[in-house]
């Protein structure tokens, strides 16, 4: 049976990640490489590392970072941010990282997520998509949240499903930072109309609402940032949990 | 020393690091004449099976391959290279081992492609030593291969069951990411590099 994988977030600026974590058995919580592997030794299945570099030379130093994590990481991790080409997708795929992310690009130029199917596979390609309900009608946003588009959230994710993304990973801003669940209304909703992996995003503040996300949806992954960061949920007891709630989690010795 | 089939079917960085952290020696087979330096070679690969297919002949390492006699181990995409057919382009492969490579089927109602990790059930075999039954591993496709009770040495179960590993002779195949595995993908590259010629 396939697990349900538990992903926690991290983000990266000038190769190191940023926002405190609060791990008491680390050296440097700002080294990427040494937080993803505590991660991996915790029991995490899977990590994303989200890019928020703005400088020019972004692309040099996450390529640098992708390639220290691949060498100790033994499970597969996720690059998003700024990728807006093939050859940016190319060179991160070379550096060792197992699937990318992209958002804004896709929404600006659909047709991009097709050609990175085609190059890679469709495993490769991981579409986020960022919600928002705007006059009860969930908006997609960039930027993220801040900039409204014209695309409906549900449309938005079955298109980009033809057009080849391999997993979508949805992130509801309203639930985002609140700590209250998941929007689990709308991940129903999600799963329903694709035939594709979905990771849910936005709203985790304790095990209750994993063990919620997934008994009430049909997501594979759950992901996470601030409570994992500062230790308010550890990985080991939140699959613990999952597993007495009868959700096949991958349980590490 | 290992040999990995370098014939530019995606990318090998997470593996070569996976045999760096082991602490096993490997290095690139480029030509025909390469084969003869190492005991022990790793077909890697993903992405499409015909294309791979296509690169492999290209590189012309492909007629080589059915001969060697040393342990082999085909990964993913490189383990359906060892099959006789894929639905994923309609191709032709080595036929090495004669099972067929087909497409999951939604009908099943699976979600595709089979991205995660997977429970295995194992048989005896000396490339799942110190492994236990029922252990995780990372899987990441759309294609399958179907079980089959001479060749299959693991199975997962995904809507169906099929072949999560296959050997023949010196033969192997993994569908899943040894080398995205944790401890156990480790430990079974770690098992491969101690199987005998």
């Amino acid at each position: 049976m396939l697990s349900k994988r538990i992903i926690p977030c991290l983000d990266v600026k000038d190769g190191r990640t940023v926002k405190g974590v609060n791990f008491v058995d680390l050296k440097d919580a700002g080294d990427p490489v040494e937080l993803a592997w505590q991660y991996a030794q915790q029991g995490a299945d899977e990590l994303v590392f989200l890019d928020i570099t703005a400088t020019h030379e972004r692309r040099k130093t996450m390529i640098e970072m992708v390639k220290s994590v691949a060498r100790q990481l033994n499970i597969p991790f996720t690059i998003g941010g700024g990728i807006t080409s093939i050859a940016d997708a190319d060179a991160l795929l070379s550096a060792g990282a197992d699937k990318i992310s992209i958002n804004s690009a896709a929404v600006k130029n659909p047709a991009l997520i097709e050609d990175l199917a085609k190059v890679f596979g469709v495993q490769f390609v991981v579409v986020a998509v960022d919600t928002k309900l705007v006059d009860h009608r969930n908006m997609v946003h960039l930027n993220g949240g801040r900039l409204l588009t014209e695309l409906e959230t549900l449309q938005w994710i079955k298109q980009a499903e033809n057009l080849g993304a391999g997993e979508i990973l949805l992130t509801s801003m309203d639930h985002d930072g609140t700590k209250q669940g998941f929007d689990c209304k709308l991940l129903d909703q999600v799963c329903k109309l694709i035939n594709i992996p979905v990771i849910a995003s936005g709203g985790a503040g304790k095990t209750e609402h994993f063990t919620e996300v997934f008994s009430t949806t049909g997501v594979d992954a759950a992901l996470a940032a601030s409570v994992f960061h500062f230790g308010e949920i550890t990985i080991p007891e939140l699959k613990t949990e999952l597993h007495k709630h009868h959700i096949p989690v991958r349980l590490c010795k | 020393m290992i040999g990995i089939v370098n014939y530019g079917a995606g990318n090998i960085f997470s593996l070569t690091s996976a045999l760096d952290r082991l602490k096993l020696n490997y290095g690139m087979i480029n030509t025909e004449s390469d084969f003869d330096q190492y005991s022990h070679i790793i077909i890697p690969g993903v992405g499409h099976a015909g294309a791979a297919m296509e690169k492999l002949r290209q590189s012309g390492l492909a007629d080589v391959i059915p001969s060697i006699t040393k342990p082999v181990l085909g990964i993913c995409v490189g383990m359906q290279l060892l099959t006789a057919h894929s639905q994923e382009g309609d191709a032709v492969l080595t036929n090495i081992i004669p099972v067929r490579t087909l497409l999951f089927d939604k009908k099943l109602g699976i979600k595709i492609p089979h991205m995660g990790w997977n429970n295995i059930e194992i048989k005896e075999n000396p490339l799942f030593e110190g492994i236990e039954n029922q252990t995780q591993f990372y899987f990441v496709h759309s294609y399958f291969i179907e079980y089959n009770s001479i060749f299959g040495i693991a199975t997962a179960d995904y809507g169906l069951k099929y072949a999560a590993a296959i050997q023949r002779d010196n033969f192997f195949g993994v569908q899943f990411h040894p080398e995205k595995s944790g401890q156990a993908g480790e430990r079974l590259l770690l098992n491969f590099s101690n199987l005998k010629s």
